[in-house]
């Protein structure tokens, strides 16, 4: 049988880190998709792709936070568990030294996410006409 | 034609549900969750596959009164009810191992893989009926 490269193993916890951000993943997890020791998953995972797993998975985490704050008008609080993280105080530490403002910041840096709803005619056209109630015509036009 | 498909529209019984659905069993994104109180309330959510950033499900709910009428409110849901309100098919290159992976999350088959004349084919269906069909294409 062929043996496996080893950076197969380490692809398939970086795949993880990708797709499962959101789940309370932390190192050990990935290093047990790895099916490699900690401290020896490290090592191998930064020689690999450039980075020690713990930073790809907190960039990763911290790209969709951004990706949420600009499209989402959900609360910084609820971004942060979104994406996998517990702390909101070591989130925010975190996102400022990798995109140098505070979350809240960031977002009032971009347009608002308001501006991404793609409101429906059917629902435009009824809560945009002004209330009939307020039209004098109406009472003026009635009998008697 | 100068256009794409960019968005698709599907009617849910409820967007939290459906969200984490989309998101937390099939790996999706979120995309867009945006709520105008001055519009009633409505709430623009959307998800969509990792892989694809052009293209995304509009997680809609059925409006209420008086956007919609009751009448026509209660058509929707029961056609949704009924399975007969739509459906995604979405495309794999592992169908078995894709069951699998669902499965052991807790989605529900409607059809388990099987042969087709145009590959393996399997089906699901999100919290609110409608069906997502899964395809590994045979090479033609």
């Amino acid at each position: 049988m062929t043996p496996v490269p080893p950076a197969r193993h380490l692809l398939r916890a970086k795949d993880l880190a990708d797709a499962r951000y959101g789940d309370p993943l932390d190192v050990a997890a990935l290093a047990d998709a790895a099916k490699l020791s900690q401290a020896h998953f490290s090592r191998e995972f930064r020689q690999a792709f450039g980075e020690s797993p713990h930073q790809y998975l907190l960039t990763r985490r911290l790209e969709r936070a951004a990706a949420l704050l600009c499209t989402t008008d959900r609360t910084v609080a609820d971004i942060c568990m979104t994406v996998g993280l517990r702390s909101v105080g070591s989130f925010t530490t975190s996102f400022g030294r990798a995109y140098g403002m505070s979350p809240t910041a960031y977002r009032a840096a971009h347009p608002p996410a308001v501006a991404r709803a793609r409101v429906p005619t059917c629902v435009l056209r009824v809560w945009g006409r002004p209330a009939s109630s307020r039209f004098r015509e109406d009472s003026a036009a009635r009998p008697g | 034609m100068h256009a794409t498909l960019s968005h698709v529209n599907v009617w849910v019984h409820d967007q939290d549900e459906a969200l984490a659905f989309y998101t937390d069993k099939l790996g999706m994104e979120v995309r867009d969750d945006v709520t105008l109180p001055e519009m009633g309330g409505f709430r623009w959510l959307t998800v969509g596959p990792a892989g694809q950033p052009d293209i995304a499900l509009v997680l809609m709910a059925i409006p209420e009164p008086p956007v919609f009428e009751p009448e026509t409110r209660a058509q929707i849901e029961s056609l949704m009810a009924k399975g007969v309100a739509g459906g995604l098919f979405m495309a794999t290159d592992d169908c078995q191992a894709t069951y699998e992976e669902l499965s052991g999350r807790g989605v529900e088959f409607v059809d388990l893989p099987e042969q087709r004349p145009y590959g393996l084919d399997a089906s699901f269906r999100d919290p609110s009926g409608n069906s997502i069909r899964l395809v590994q294409a045979t090479a033609m």
